[in-house]
């Protein structure tokens, strides 16, 4: 392999392979003579990967929704049905938590047990209240006979919002694992992978939740 | 919050956003982020993120936005609100660590309009092509 004349020196990076060679180390080629990458990195991307998949799954439910907003069956549409007031609370619960699990994770990078676990459970309590605010929604709609039954466009509406409930959910079961695993094995490198991965999809649960209040709250109510 | 460096291991090895090391040698020179400089990019992202969302309840009101173009305004205040998220809190960048990450989505965003889009296209065009209900029922009556 013959690289580019102005290529061979120390500290360059020509084919971006994440590091460049220290002084005296020989030119990294771009064909693994670095060495793979960092395993941070390698479990940061196949954990991202997951979340694109997931992303995929959710266009299918908001293509489902776009496409059935208006088969109704003479039902309610979204101007009858959606309370933005709700809406917003529950993106404003969202968007906080996000930023609260950014904050855990500085005080992870950290080693600082105290203010991980202070973190991660205000982000957990307002997962917790946009799940109750969520829920409060979904039973007024079925206590007044608008359930996932009255119309397709309620049924893509249950399935693309709840899918979203349930990605909490699961989150929030997530949550309280790491809170329990920071104390109880240390800030070791596997528990620190764990909650790399954890804080990557709660961060994407609220993309999507971005998705959901444009498209499902806002866009559906001006449309007629 | 306190720094003890000497706890850390191999994941803390390898290049963190915007700074390149290899693994094993000496830091480059260059400072690893600090506290306050990485509690600045998640306060930006906060506040950008906060005033995007607020930007589209606010576009609703039709006084507000020309009327047909407030579908158009809000998916254009979604986007960059993703995008802000991307960069502030997800700490997609550049750099040649994340080179990877940022093909693998714009593979994803290619599948995501493929599907969003290409079923709102179908959709829409087939129901166009169906013969109304109105004249079937006819059709079946007559």
């Amino acid at each position: 392999m013959s690289a580019p004349e102005g290529a061979l020196r120390a500290g360059s990076d020509p084919y971006h392979i994440g590091h460049a060679p220290a002084a005296g180390v020989p030119e990294y080629t771009g064909h693994g003579a670095g060495g793979p990458s960092p395993k941070r990195i390698v479990v940061g991307y196949g954990f991202w990967i997951f979340i694109l998949s997931d992303v995929i799954l959710f266009s299918c439910f908001f293509a489902t929704y776009t496409v059935l907003i208006h088969a109704r069956n003479s039902g309610p549409g979204p101007q009858q049905l959606f309370d933005l007031h709700v809406t917003a609370a529950e993106t404003a619960c969202l968007l906080l938590s996000s930023f609260t699990c950014g904050m855990t994770s500085l005080a992870v990078a950290r080693h600082n047990l105290l203010w991980s676990e202070i973190f991660l459970a205000i982000t957990g309590l307002l997962g917790l209240t946009f799940l109750g605010l969520e829920a409060h929604e979904f039973h007024g709609l079925v206590a007044q006979g608008d359930g996932p039954t009255r119309s397709a466009f309620l049924t893509s509406f249950f399935a693309l919002v709840g899918c979203h409930g349930v990605h909490v959910t699961a989150g929030l079961l997530w949550l309280g694992t790491m809170m329990a695993q920071f104390p109880a094995k240390g800030f070791k490198q596997s528990i620190r992978y764990r909650y790399l991965c954890f804080s990557l999809f709660w961060h994407a649960l609220d993309i999507i939740w971005i998705g959901i209040f444009t498209v499902v709250y806002l866009i559906g109510t001006i449309t007629q | 919050m306190s720094s003890d460096p000497k706890q850390f291991d191999e994941y803390d090895l390898g290049s963190h956003v915007g700074e390149d090391h290899v693994v094993g040698a000496p830091p480059s020179g260059e400072q690893p982020p600090t506290l306050g400089s990485e509690l600045r990019g998640y306060l930006l992202g906060l506040a950008l993120a906060a005033a995007l969302t607020a930007a589209s309840f606010w576009a609703l009101d039709e006084h507000v936005i020309y009327g047909p173009g407030i579908v158009m305004a809000l998916i254009v205040f979604g986007m960059a609100q993703v995008g802000v998220h991307l960069v502030f809190f997800l700490h997609l960048t550049t750099s040649p660590d994340n080179t990877n990450n940022a093909l693998a989505l714009a593979f994803g965003v290619l599948i995501v309009s493929l599907i969003f889009f290409g079923s709102i296209w179908v959709m829409y065009h087939m129901n166009q092509n169906m013969i109304p209900m109105r004249t079937l029922l006819e059709m079946h009556l007559h």
